[in-house]
């Protein structure tokens, strides 16, 4: 139970107590199949009002949730085949991202996106899905790969943000990020991005530039990460949860702000609960996007996509 | 220790020097006194150990262009506050309080000028506002300026001082690093010609984005200039950051830059850049001098004080 959050723990236990009753009914006692069912019924009404009713900080746990699924779950889960390609033939292999050839439905795809680990280990191989440079400039050649040989981009943006270390900052870490904004904002082919977890800032748009930019409905976008936010402005990191309330980074928040074009469902209790389902959602969204991307001719979709980023912002004049 | 060693280590001694306001200063950068009148001439620049004191905005333009020939452009862009965002303060009350400090309406100043003779559009942004940080208006301007650049075929020019994108526009001030940086691609598509100015400091998203996107990119000396601040940086990673660090002089060891410019050279090193890449004749030598700057520079940033560059 140690990866559960506060507020499902109420909810998995209930889940739990059920299942036993469950089981002594089908041992033969058909008697507290009524009572079973009530609880049921509780256990329905119960997750539901926690769901509706959750705060900022509780989505932004969901979003960081030590069990949901990362990239490669869903490639897994989304992609009939998937190739994957390494390197940026500059500097290194970097790990926090991962990226490749894929056919998800009918369609050929590049695909490019943020990998955390799951365990210690792999954390540290994945540098806890904070790219460096080379991550940036991996997916920088793949985008150009894309374009070459004229197949839509889909990214899944999952990231705290770009590594702030001393290499990264050596090799150039905003350059990285910087170019990546200027090639996707031209690039020829479809982009399709979805924030699937954590957008964690620079280090997100990084790989999040594109046609429409949709969110799974638990995955969080900031410009700053809470515990960042509340250090600086409030000179307290355990005031993280104020901060999240006052960045407004959750799905509908951005939707409210028309910086996202959609918002991609996810089952009741958020994906970790139900990847199976969760993928299936994506995988839909997925291909009824890249449906009216890959009918619109390049020319309009490179108009509208400076018009969409031009249009962002609130200001008077 | 003993007044010899103070000397032989070639400590300074602990009087506090202050002076009167107007004849002298004293340098951010040695913490000599120097004299105001000697700086002022050398643009706000230390006579004794190079160091640039920050300098407006405002001051930053009248600088490069050619005299009389800046228009501004887009002043009357004003935020507005679509998070209705609250910390210890309202964001409106943050910005009423940088606009009454600064005299100016946002953190960047645009416009239309001439810098020896060639059309330019210029942008400089102004550390004194909210720490130059980029939101909705300045995502605006930024990308107004490239496109009037774009329309009116005039070189670009922009100066960054920032620490990045504005936390109380949250998600939008983000997107203006997408909004930017797609208006300079558009920009480059065309064969617009692109001059990324660095100056103390330029830190976040405003580096992550149009800062570093330049056909050709100029720092001054000794600015920080870096994606992550260098106290994120150390508290990352535990150890303690190397000397010069996120410098223009190390980003230009590594690569990151064209050239460290020190400021009274930077006029003229745009003007021969332009002139190679423009096919007018050259203009007279008077239009080439950079113009004296009346105002005094800003107080200096003093997070980064400890970590001045290795003097060269």
């Amino acid at each position: 139970m140690e990866s559960w959050l506060d507020f499902e723990k109420p909810l998995l236990e209930l889940e739990k107590k059920i299942k036993d009753l469950k089981a002594l009914a089908d041992a033969g006692h058909p008697d507290i199949l009524h009572e079973v069912e009530k609880l049921e019924r509780f256990a329905e009404k119960k997750r539901r009002e926690t769901y509706e009713k959750l705060t900022r900080w509780e989505r932004v746990q969901l979003a960081r949730h030590p069990l949901r699924p990362y990239t490669n779950d869903y490639i897994k889960m989304i992609a009939s085949w998937f190739c994957e390609l390494h390197g940026d033939r500059l500097f290194a292999e970097d790990k926090a991202i991962v990226g490749g050839l894929a056919t998800i439905g009918d369609y050929r795809v590049v695909v490019i996106g943020q990998q955390k680990g799951r365990d210690t280990k792999e954390n540290l191989a994945r540098n806890f899905g904070m790219p460096h440079p080379e991550g940036y400039r991996k997916a920088l050649r793949l985008f150009r790969l894309a374009a070459k040989f004229d197949k839509p981009v889909v990214t899944l943006v999952d990231t705290p943000g770009a590594f702030p270390g001393i290499g990264a900052e050596e090799r150039g870490q905003a350059e990285a990020i910087a170019r990546n904004l200027f090639e996707m904002a031209r690039l020829p082919v479809p982009i399709l991005v979805i924030v699937i977890g954590e957008g964690g800032s620079g280090g997100a748009l990084g790989i999040g530039v594109g046609d429409v930019v949709l969110m799974m409905e638990y995955a969080i976008y900031s410009v700053i990460s809470p515990e960042g936010c509340a250090a600086i402005l409030w000179g307290d990191r355990s005031k993280a949860q104020q901060a999240a309330e006052a960045l407004k980074l959750t799905a509908p928040d951005l939707l409210q702000l028309g910086v996202i074009d959609g918002i991609v469902p996810e089952p009741t209790g958020g994906a970790h609960r139900d990847p199976k389902t969760a993928a299936e959602n994506l995988k839909r969204s997925i291909i009824e996007n890249l449906g009216h991307l890959t009918r619109t001719p390049i020319e309009t979709l490179l108009e509208r996509r400076l018009e969409k980023y031009s249009r962002m912002g609130v200001y008077k004049e | 220790m003993s007044w010899f060693r103070r000397i032989e280590r070639g400590l300074k001694g602990s009087i506090k020097r202050e002076m009167p306001d107007g004849l002298w200063r004293k340098c951010d950068g040695c913490g000599e006194i120097v004299y105001e009148r000697v700086i002022q001439r050398n643009y706000w620049t230390c006579n004794k150990c190079g160091h640039h004191f920050m300098i407006s905005a405002r001051d930053y333009i009248t600088m490069l262009v050619d005299e009389d020939t800046f228009e501004e452009s887009d002043a009357n862009l004003t935020s507005v506050d679509p998070l209705e965002f609250k910390d210890s303060k309202r964001y409106p009350d943050r910005l009423k309080a940088a606009i009454k400090k600064t005299a100016l309406r946002e953190a960047i100043l645009t416009g239309k000028g001439e810098i020896g003779g060639h059309p330019s559009v210029l942008g400089a942004l102004d550390f004194r506002f909210l720490g130059g940080s980029m939101a909705s208006v300045v995502g605006e301007k930024v990308a107004r300026a490239t496109r009037r650049a774009l329309e009116e075929n005039r070189f670009l020019v922009l100066i960054s001082s920032s620490g990045g994108a504005r936390m109380q526009e949250g998600i939008l001030s983000l997107m203006q690093m997408a909004k930017t940086s797609a208006w300079l691609a558009r920009f480059s598509e065309a064969g617009g010609l692109y001059i990324s100015i660095l100056t103390h400091p330029t830190t976040g998203g405003v580096t992550a984005s149009f800062a570093m996107l330049g056909d050709i990119v100029i720092a001054e000396p000794g600015a920080l200039i870096g994606f992550a601040g260098p106290r994120v940086i150390e508290q990352t990673i535990n150890q303690e950051l190397p000397p010069g660090f996120q410098r223009s002089e190390f980003l230009l060891d590594h690569g990151m830059l064209d050239m460290v410019v020190s400021r009274p050279q930077i006029k003229k090193t745009l003007v021969g850049i332009f002139d190679f890449f423009s096919e007018k004749r050259r203009p007279a030598e008077e239009a080439r001098k950079p113009a004296v700057l009346k105002t005094p520079p800003h107080i200096e940033v003093k997070a980064d004080k400890d970590k001045l560059p290795p003097k060269a």
